[in-house]
Order: structure tokens, then sequence, then C-alpha cells
């Protein structure tokens, strides 16, 4: 009786509206009652995402029509196993991003919660999406969403990345839709299932998909459209860097790849995405370069993002072939997960220090490991998976990803793989080995003897999460070979 | 699931479930922390014991845990596991008992105790470990648990030499990630076989097998402290001596050797090893090494850094053994792998309860010791002239089967190398003895007010036992129960004799 | 045919000629009026598509497109203005600060 309730409840109508209401009951009911509202952002996200997951699982891929008009002028909501792992992803990050946020804000949360949730519904709605101009409007939802986000932090340096970030992601959005025009021009469907059967290699298509590429990369802070990121993850409040590292850039990526799936898979060429993935493997390095460069810790994880978004893109070369596709997909998918938990939970852990510091300075937090020992250890966990040493997602996602590029003779891919890893290593050691100093000449307050478990418990658990799904392997592979909505590439080819 | 399946889990559980709890003990609990560390610590011991009886019965102990596509979490427990794993466990239990005496009054002792805990718990991964991803896994989860106790003292020195342990074990650890993906894209598998699983792959691959093999050992060698990966050795001396006697002795540098004779027994197996011709080459490396640690082990005054120089030159032994490529040999190299830890960690507590007690950090401060720290001096002899092959000690059991397979693979030229190792072990050893027993004090030693024996029973008591472990596994060495015979079954599965 | 094609090249033109206008500028209000241009040219493409089918047959996806794309780029400015209003207020510039004018100022 339940699995009748599982399997015929519209979960990711669900997913989006949950989210949706709570922005407006958090705007109309301003600062009254916001904890309740929290506790329901906390508890309910992963219910109804859980619940997706297993009616996937169960059912296959999901379409679900909103008030039952249809496409093309309708809203339709599609879920297959990708979908489906990025809505839990969200789901998983967000709630621990509410329950450390309660601790976290003083006044400003008036504006944080509605704003927050509304990214989340936003999110959501985006991987959930089943027609390109749904996912341009949600694409700017986002985009607005995330702009207040970090304008909350109300610091000079916060305004001015957030304008930038601003201009840049909506010029990238705009590409995005010039790109869409375009396509509806030729092919005379918005839906991105009934476009990958009419797509041909004619001239408005090709320039379709370079704008759309473009304006996603953009984005998704590729090298060399990365420079908007650093500024903006580093100068934002800790749990808006952690959702806008750990979930918004995941978004644009998201698209990215359903286009290349759903859409473009018989027009891509293997020069473009060997570009894309040549473009990955520059900012693995260069990231992690700056990364080791800089003296701010904020600004040392938002570098380690840009690097982290180079591997994501080393999908395009790896699942080329029809043999190595679903290691590669199962790869990337697990990776997008492990990281967007880990990276978070480095944020929130890099927030707790901030609390206590007074600033981030790497070279002023010696022995900060004493006075925050579950932040510290959450970090090192984090760290674990963001370096890809066992035991974490980001292990067993860098196996795949190694055993994709060698069983397709791309031995090369994997070298950059392995260099990321040691790389990452570099950078995170910075300050894991000064946290582990005994705090002579340290740069820290008098301690006060405040509890912050309210702020080192969600890092932790983040941290935890990028652990276990080190474990998790077999069951995620299982579950993107089957639920796939097209199989992968090269399924058309 | 039968009892015997759940063993392996089991006793990775014991330190790991104990390093958790440890982790949160605030750091004014003494006793609950002392409770939960030598509770441990025992049942480990316990479940060792009675995987080592089933072992020896040909009882089956194995446990898989799906992983990955086409992989698992896979633990089986042979001869060789058991070999390392009991050595784990009983120096663990000692190693503890010391470092809560060695520890007192120091900060962060929570934090110790529990990467303390963690490391034995990968070290035990490694002993178990049934393929090569799963010993991937715990040699990775090795680095990280070891770095923290390397840098405990939090000094500006221990955060540096932090660094350079991180770097090399890194680097280390990701030569063996690319020899195992390579290898897995190969073969498809990549689960230990007596006498490997490489022998049946066509000729082409031959080349890539080599390479392979170099790759692995020197991500191996990294650990194992094989000349010039070994750089990281000395300079991880500063940590706690309970730290440098556990890797010395018991975990980081066995671990590499341990995987070092895996590889060549269970990934390619001896014969293969040797008609692809990659064995000359590592009996090479290996005398190199054990040369070159002697020689600098000479030119130290730092005690620590001496005894680390003749770690590295020690531990070759094993890898030298495995090169050589006879029954013999490996016979003398993996008993080696016992003897040389009880040999080595008693060396070490001495260094720590010299440290500890007097102050001592250098060689020429160490006139007339004797007099002041008679038990502890005569621990350490034992080990020392242990070291240099003294018989009836357990080195001379190790050099001797050593040389007779030297002479059995028909290479009579390492019997020289062994020979110069045992005339420089004498330089570097005798001349500490001498200063100890024989000089007179150059000073007043410092005293702290107690009319206490030489030092706290706990300093005093583990390298005591480890010592009369040292001379009872030599003199005793033709008994069932001795650490050679249970070497000869190692070797005579894996050659069938 | 042709007029429809006229007007979707037109588009274009406005497209680039805001996109250069974005990168170029460095008034933060310069920028966003830039951005609307380039908005403008995108819906204009749209509309023109919308006539593709030859005279008197209008397909009204574009048209809804467009209005949507108008709504969004409505929110867009707002906030946009809303912002440079407090990087004014801030710095007292109407420039970002370390900013060259290119779209990466």
């Amino acid at each position: 009786m339940i699995w009748r309730f599982v399997e015929d409840t519209s979960w990711s109508a669900v997913s989006i509206f949950t989210p949706l209401i709570l922005a407006i009951l958090a705007y109309a009911l301003r600062d009254r009652g916001w904890r309740l509202i929290a506790w329901a952002s906390v508890v309910l996200p992963p219910l109804a995402a859980t619940a997706l997951l297993v009616q996937v699982g169960r059912i296959g891929p999901v379409r679900y029509e909103i008030g039952g008009w249809g496409s093309p002028l309708g809203i339709d909501l599609q879920a297959d196993a990708l979908s489906a792992l990025m809505v839990l992803m969200c789901a998983v990050v967000g709630s621990a991003v509410s329950l450390y946020a309660q601790s976290y804000f003083g006044p400003e949360r008036a504006h944080f919660w509605p704003t927050w949730l509304m990214v989340w519904a936003a999110l959501n709605a985006i991987f959930l999406a089943a027609d390109l101009f749904n996912v341009y409007v949600t694409l700017e939802l986002l985009t607005l969403g995330s702009v207040i986000l970090i304008a909350l932090s109300a610091s000079t340096s916060a305004l001015v990345a957030a304008f930038r970030y601003l201009m840049l992601a909506l010029t990238g959005s705009l590409f995005y839709l010039l790109g869409v025009a375009l396509l509806y021009g030729q092919c005379g469907t918005l839906d991105m299932a009934l476009l990958g059967q009419r797509v041909d290699s004619s001239v408005p298509v090709q320039l379709a998909q370079a704008l759309m590429i473009l304006g996603l990369a953009l984005k998704t802070a590729l090298v060399p459209l990365h420079f908007w990121l650093p500024a903006a993850h580093s100068a934002a409040p800790a749990p808006v860097s952690a959702v806008l590292s750990g979930l918004i850039v995941k978004a644009s990526f998201y698209v990215l790849v359903r286009l290349r799936l759903d859409a473009f898979d018989t027009v891509s060429t293997v020069a473009g995405d060997h570009v894309l993935g040549v473009l990955g493997a520059v900012a693995i390095v260069w990231g992690s370069l700056q990364a080791m460069r800089v003296k701010r810790l904020k600004l040392l994880v938002a570098y380690s993002t840009v690097a982290q978004i180079g591997y994501l893109f080393l999908w395009f070369p790896l699942a080329r072939e029809a043999g190595a596709a679903s290691l590669a997909t199962s790869g990337v998918v697990l990776f997008a997960l492990a990281h967007a938990c880990a990276k978070a939970a480095v944020f929130l852990a890099v927030g707790a220090v901030m609390r206590v510091a007074g600033h981030d300075r790497i070279s002023g937090l010696r022995g900060i490991g004493n006075r925050l020992p579950l932040a510290t250890f959450a970090f090192g966990l984090a760290a674990v998976s963001l370096m890809g040493l066992p035991p974490s997602g980001g292990f067993a996602a860098k196996w795949l990803m190694l055993q994709a590029a060698i069983t397709t003779g791309q031995w090369y891919w994997g070298i950059v793989i392995v260099l990321g890893g040691l790389l990452a290593a570099g950078y995170l050691f910075r300050f894991l080995s000064r946290a582990l100093e005994a705090d002579r000449g340290a740069d820290l307050p008098p301690a006060r003897g405040r509890s912050h478990a309210g702020l080192e418990v969600p890092a932790m658990l983040l941290a935890v999460a990028a652990c276990v799904l080190g474990f998790l392997g077999v069951p995620l592979c299982d579950f993107c070979d089957n639920g796939m909505s097209h199989g992968g590439l090269g399924d058309a080819l | 699931m039968n009892f015997d399946s759940l063993m392996p889990p089991f006793v990775l559980l014991t330190s790991l479930i104990a390093a958790v709890i440890i982790f949160f003990l605030r750091e004014e609990n003494h006793r609950a922390r002392t409770v939960w560390n030598l509770g441990a610590a025992v049942v480990k011991l316990l479940l060792v014991g009675y995987m080592l009886w089933g072992v020896f019965h040909e009882h089956v102990f194995e446990t898989r845990i799906g992983l990955l596509p086409g992989l698992n979490l896979s633990f089986h427990a042979d001869a060789m596991s058991m070999f390392f794993i009991t050595l784990s466990a009983t120096l663990w239990l000692f190693t503890t008992i010391y470092a809560i005496g060695y520890l007192e009054h120091s900060p962060h002792r929570s934090r110790f105790f529990g990467f303390f805990s963690l490391c034995v718990s990968s070290t035990v991964g490694i002993a178990l470990a049934d393929d090569l991803l799963t010993f991937l896994i715990f040699y990775e989860l090795l680095t990280l648990s070891t770095y923290p106790l390397v840098v405990h003292r939090g000094t500006q020195i221990s955060a540096r030499a932090g660094r350079v342990y991180l770097a090399y074990t890194l680097l280390g650890g990701a030569a063996v990630l690319v020899g195992t993906a390579w290898l897995y894209s190969l073969t498809g598998t990549l689960s230990f076989r007596e006498q490997g699983f490489l022998s049946d792959l066509p000729a082409e691959r031959h080349n890539a097998l080599r390479a392979i093999f170099f790759i692995l050992i020197a991500g191996l060698g990294v650990k194992a402290a094989l000349v010039p990966l070994h750089g990281w050795l000395p300079r991880a001396m500063v940590a706690p001596a309970p730290v440098s006697a556990l890797l010395h002795a018991v975990a980081v540098v066995k671990a590499g050797a341990f995987g070092i004779v895996r590889v060549v027994s269970d990934v390619y197996g001896i014969e293969f090893c040797a008609s692809l011709g990659v064995l000359s080459v590592l009996t090479v490396l290996a005398s190199v090494t054990i040369v070159y640690g002697s020689v600098r082990a000479l030119a130290q005054d730092d005690l620590k850094k001496r005894l680390a120089f003749s770690t590295v030159s020690q531990v070759s032994y094993i890898t030298l053994g495995i090169a050589l490529g006879g029954p013999l040999a490996a016979l003398g190299g993996i008993v080696h792998l016992v003897h040389q830890g009880v040999m080595k960690i008693t060396l070490f507590f001495g260094a720590g309860n010299l440290a500890e007690t007097l102050g001592i950090h250098r060689i020429s401060e160490m006139d007339g010791v004797g007099r002041r720290m008679p038990w502890t001096m005569v621990t350490f002899t034992v080990a020392a002239l242990g070291t240099i092959g003294v018989p009836p000690g357990a080195g001379f059991v190790s050099k001797w089967y050593l040389s007779v397979g030297a002479l059995e693979a028909g290479q009579p030229l390492v019997i020289g190398v062994l020979i110069a190792s045992s005339l420089l072990n004498a330089a570097y050893f005798l001349p500490i003895l001498y200063r100890a027993w024989f000089r007179p004090a150059s000073g007043k030693w410092p005293t702290d007010g107690t009319r206490r024996a030489e030092c706290a029973w706990s300093l005093l008591a583990p390298p005591l036992v480890t010592a009369a472990l040292s001379l009872g596994f030599g003199l005793f060495a033709n008994w069932a129960i001795s650490p050679l015979s249970w070497a000869r079954l190692i070797t005579f599965r894996e050659f069938g004799i | 045919m042709t007029g429809h094609l006229l007007y979707a090249l037109a588009g274009g033109m406005l497209f680039c000629m805001g996109w250069l206008g974005l990168i170029v500028q460095p008034h933060l209000l310069r920028k966003i009026m830039a951005w609307n241009v380039m908005g403008t040219g995108v819906f204009l493409v749209l509309v023109a598509l919308a006539a593709r089918g030859g005279t008197g047959s209008f397909d009204p996806v574009p048209h809804a497109l467009v209005l949507t794309g108008i709504v969004v780029a409505v929110s867009g400015t707002a906030v946009a203005i809303k912002l440079a209003l407090h990087v004014h207020d801030r710095t007292g510039r109407t420039t970002l600060p370390d900013g060259d004018g290119k779209t990466a100022p």
C-alpha cells in the first residue's frame, strides 16, 4: 500500500513546491516562526528526495505535466536517475545548510530564509526540468537568488562580487536563451527529449550548441571563464558559499550534461568534447596552483572549487566511447555528489573557524584545531574526499573515472586525475597542518568557552556523508545504468 | 554468515570503535581513556589469537563487501596476514602501555590515542587485505592516520616534518593507485593468489607488467624506506617516542615491506618475477639500501636518527629476502619482519626512556648511563646485539637464512652485503654500548626528586618484554610456536613445497 | 521569408552591440542598460521566429517566451539597479573597483 503511495505521487512536484511554499511562508511571516520553517526545511526535503529516488528506482523515469496542460505551453517535469540523484544531493546539502544557518545568522535571517528556500526550489526545478525554456527561467531565478544571498554579507567586497557575478551570470543566461531561440527556430520544439530526434548538423544548430555551451560554461565557472567565482564564493557568508560551491555550480553543469545526453548527442564533435576536457584539466591545475598561493582560507576553498569543477568537465571526453560511458557517467555523478557534500562541509567548517578566530588569514590560524576539534576534523574528513583518498566518495569517483580513462586508452586524463588529487592535498594541508600546531603566536582572540556545536555538527554530518558515499558505489552505478532516460552517450551513434 | 567470516571485520572494528570513542572522551578523562585503550588492545589480541589458531588448522576467515562495480573490499586471513597482524596486535598492546606512561601530562592525549587506534586499524586492514584495491585503501588510510601523530608535538619542526612525510607518502600512494588501476585494466582482477595471478597473460603484455611492477614497488618503497625514497623517515623522528616505536617497528615501514612481499609473491608470483627479470633490480635496490642506511647511521649523533637509518637498512633485509627468489631467502626475509619489529621497538623504547627521564637525545650525552638506567640499557644492549646478528639473538637467525638463501639463489655477492651490513651495525651500535656501560658519567644526572627505580614501570615493562621476545625468538627458533616456524609455513605454502 | 530574417539579424546585431557595451562600459548603470539591449536583441530574434510561418500565421510559443523573458529581464534589472545603488553608497563610485571595463572587470 505504501508502495502505491510512493509510486503514484508526483514527488518531482513535491520536491519543487515544498521549499517554494516554505519560502513564501517565510516571507509572509517575516521573523515570526522562522525556526519552525527552518526545521521544516531540514526535515521535509530529504524525505521528498528519498521518495523520488525510490519512485524512479521502482518504475523508471517519470514524467509529470503540471496542471495537466502538457508541452509546449505547459511545464513538464521529468525525473530519471540523474535528476533524482541531483535532487537528493540538494536535499542532503540543503538540509545541513538549513541546520547550520539557524545558528549562524543574526538579524539578516529575515532576508536569508525566503531567499535560500527560493533558491532551493529553483535548484530542484532545474534538475527536474523537461524543456529548455523552463531551464532558462529557473536558471535566472537561481542567479537572482544567489546574488541576493551573496550580498547578505553586506561587506563592500561582497556587494562588488555580487554585482560582477550578476552581470556575468545574466550574460551567460542570454547566450543560452539565444541558443534556445535558434534551436526552436530550426527544430520547432523546446522539449529536450524531442530535440534529440529533430536536431541536424545545420548551422543554426551548431551555433546554438556553441552559444549554449558558452553561456553555461560561464555559469559553471569553467576556466577561463572562472574569474568571477573566487571573489563571489569567498565574500559570501559561509552557508551561502557552501550552497554556491556545492550546489549552484552543479546546476548549470547538469544542464550541460542534459543537453549533451538528450539534445546534442548526434551533433557533438570529438574536438568539442576534447576542448572541454582540456579546459577541465587546465582548471584542475590552475585552480590548485592558485589555491596554494592565496593567503585567505575562504579564497583557498573557492579556488579549490574552480579546480574540482575541472574534474566534472572530464566527463565529456571520457564518456564518448560506448565502452566507458557508464563508468564515466557514474564516476562523474558520484564525484558531483561527493564534491557537493565535501565542499559544503569545508565551507561550513571554515565558517565556524571564522566565527571563533574573527578572520580567515591562514597564517594566523595556528592551533585552531584545539579550539574547534570537531570542525577541524570535519574539514579533514571532507578534505580526504576532495583529495580522492579512501575511504570516501571522492576516491570511488576517482577510481571510476581512472578506469574510464584507462579502458578507452585516454590515459592522459588519468594522469590529470591523479595529479589533481596530489595538488588538492598540497593546498588543503596548508590549513590542516597549521590547525594541528600548538597555538603559540597565533592571531586568535582569547577562548571564551562558547560551544559552537550548532556550526560544527552540520559540517561533520556532511563530511561523514561524503565518506559514506564511498561505500555506495555499487548501488549508485546500478541505479545510473538502469535509470537513465536515454541510456547514456553513444547510444544514438 | 558464520562466525568465522565475521572475524576480519571484528578485528578491524575493535580499534576503530575504540578510536571513535576515544576521540570523544574529554581530555581529563584519564581512567576511561586508559580502560578503552588497553581493553581494545587486549580484545584485539584475543581475537587475533583465535584467528591464529584457526589459520593453522586451515579454517577460512574471509569477508567480502561490495565497494565498486566488479571490486570488493575483501579480507582474507592467510598465513602471511596472520604473521603481520600478530606482530601488530602484540606490539600495539605494549606500545599502548608505553605511551600511556610516556605521555603523562602531555596535552591532546585523546587526539593522540584516537589516531593511534586508527593507525592500528589501518595496519590490520593492510594485513588482512585480500586484493590490491583493499590493500591500497588501507595503505592510504595509514598515511592519513599517522600524519597527526607525526605532528603531535605542535612545533614548527614537527609541522615541517609532517609536510615532508605527507609529500613522500601521498606520492607513494598515488604511485600504488596508478599501478593498481593499470593492472586492473589489464587483468580485470586484483585478488591475491598464492603464486600470483599474472603468469598467464600474453607475452606482449610483459613490458607493461614490468612497468607496473616498478611503479608499485616505487609506491610501496616510500613507506618501506627504500633508497632513495627514505627521506621522510629520519625527519619523522621529531614525533614522540611511542610514535617512532610504532611507526618503525610495526606500522608504516612494515606495511611497505609487507606490500612488497605481497606484490612479489601473491600478485606476480616469485617465479614469474624471476622470468620477467625484475628481481635482480629489486635485489640491487635492497642491497644499496642496506649499505647506505648503515653508512648514514654511523654519521648520526642524534640517537633516534641513528636508529632511523638503522631501520632503513634493516627493513630492506625483508625486501632482499623476497628479491633473491629462493625459498630459504624468502624465509629469512619474511621472518625478519617479526624479528626486526621486536628488536627495533625495544631500541626505540630505550631511546624514549632516555629522552623522557634524563633528557638525553644525543649519543654523546650517553656516557655512563648504564649505571643510572641499568634495565633500560640491558634491553637496549640485547636488542642492539640482536640487530648486529650476534647469536642467539633473533637477528642472527634472519641473517643466517638470508645468507644460505643467497648461496642457494646463486648470488654470493649478497653475502658480502650482509657481512658488510653486520660490520657496520657493530660499528654504530658498539660505541653506544661502550659509552653507556664503560664510561663514567660526565655530570650529575637530573633527578625528579623521587626514589623510584630508574623510571615508571609502564616505561620499563614493555622493553623488557620485547627484549626477552627478541632473545627468545632466536634461542627457541625451532619451537613450533616461534616466528621462524610460522614463516616456514608461509614460505612452504607460497613455494608449494 | 526575408522579412522576418531581417528582424532576426537586427536582433542578433542588438545582441552583439549590447554585449560589447556590457564589456566596454565601466559605468554600472550603463552595464545594466547594455544588458537590457542584449536581452532585447534576443527577444527580437524570438519575435522574428514567431513570424517564420509566413504572414497570417503566428507561432504563439515564441511570444510566450518573450513575455516570460521580459518579466525575467525586469526582475534582473531591478536587482542589478539595487545592487548598483548599494555599491555606490558604499564606495561613492559608479564603477566597479579594480575594473578595467572588460567583461571581467
